[in-house]
């Protein structure tokens, strides 16, 4: 087996994580920025995150044969001040050329605010004046099916390419409408607030798989960063071909993220599921 | 769109998979209710949306995922004056 996994927050992870995600034939790691479950009071603190993202990261990967790559941002949870947002919007560009730099996310809404909204409008003007891809984050629950909404209006009105951008964290009742929009879904698997294993393979069922990746999102949270090949088991389990498996926790991942001339996998993995 | 091989797509098949899960999973819904039923106190928003969702499990209709996960959202289109929290209870509020 071989896989991408597309979205893992590793500065919360530990040595063993790493381990085990080679081991199970993880060929690369994607690590949008995020919240880091307080606000941080200014914005040398992003500066010294984003480091990590992009310098620190990549090198504790890198001992594993693991490539790494990051995208950068302002979580939504801490978009309410505007003023501090602004600082680190500031900032970005100063990391947009390090070579692990895919593009502009984790972005999007978590409450649907007003401030939210205006901060992801500048995040995705950003990512249009640098032509750099982008990865969006849906809210959490109740309040995902409203954001995606707002979402999906938001990069319409900005003239964002669909095929450039992908809405992360779709469940049944938002998947459709990301994927008629023309964009890339991630479905996330978690094992209580997300989809389980069984919903994601559901969902592949039924939809656009060739736009669809699965992830992680393993965090400080409670998720589990093998999430991906415990899913490829499982449609193993649910008679998928072998093929069928590959393209969607290896190929589409691949397709999306090489539209970054500086992506690649590790050469060390390779085989049939 | 996925196809599984056949007999995959067969409902004895799936069952067999999955049966033995969704036991277990229904029967712990059914003793949270229990344990609630032994609770004192009223129901919040989140017992109440939960209740109301038991009526799309067995209501003949396709699509009871996606249904529930509507019934459960917020049903707003503008945008909030602020973000007064930063967490999701699971079910929007106002239910």
């Amino acid at each position: 087996m071989r896989y991408i996994e597309p979205h893992a927050h590793m500065v919360s992870r530990t040595t063993d994580d790493y381990t085990a995600m080679v081991t199970a034939g993880c060929v690369a790691v994607c690590e949008p920025a995020f919240w880091a479950g307080f606000d941080r009071c200014s914005v040398d603190g992003f500066r010294d995150y984003f480091r990590q993202l992009t310098e620190i990261e990549p090198r504790r990967a890198a001992r594993y044969g693991l490539p790494h790559f990051s995208w950068l941002c302002i979580n939504p949870k801490e978009s309410e001040d505007l003023g501090l947002a602004e600082a680190v919007l500031s900032i970005i560009p100063e990391f947009l050329d390090k070579p692990n730099v895919l593009g502009i996310g984790e972005i999007g809404l978590n409450k649907n605010s007003r401030n939210e909204v205006k901060i992801f409008e500048r995040h995705v003007q950003i990512a249009v004046e640098h032509d750099r891809l982008i990865l969006v984050h849906t809210p959490h629950l109740e309040d995902k099916l409203k954001g995606t909404k707002l979402i999906l209006d938001i990069l319409r009105n900005a003239g964002v390419r669909p095929g450039r951008t992908l809405i992360d964290h779709v469940e049944e009742h938002t998947v459709r409408h990301v994927l008629d929009a023309g964009h890339w879904a991630g479905i996330t698997l978690y094992p209580e607030s997300k989809a389980t294993p069984a919903r994601a393979i559901d969902m592949v069922e039924q939809y656009a798989a060739e736009r669809l990746w699965l992830n992680s999102a393993c965090d400080w949270g409670h998720s589990d960063p093998l999430a991906v090949p415990k899913t490829a088991l499982e449609m193993r389990r649910r008679g998928h071909a072998a093929t069928a498996i590959d393209a969607l926790i290896y190929g589409n991942p691949l397709r999306f993220l090489s539209q970054y001339s500086g992506f690649k996998v590790a050469d060390h993995v390779g085989g049939s599921v | 769109m996925t196809t599984p091989k056949e007999p995959w797509r067969q409902r004895d098949a799936l069952t067999d998979l999955y049966y033995m899960e969704a036991r277990a999973r229904l029967l712990d819904v059914a003793a949270f209710l229990d344990r609630m039923d032994r609770a004192s106190g009223t129901d919040d928003h989140r017992l109440r949306s939960l209740r109301a969702a038991l009526s799309f499990l067995n209501d003949g209709k396709a699509d009871r995922t996606r249904r529930i996960l509507e019934s459960w959202s917020d049903p707003s289109a503008a945008p909030a004056d602020s973000a007064d929290t930063k967490g999701a209870t699971g079910a929007w509020p106002k239910l």
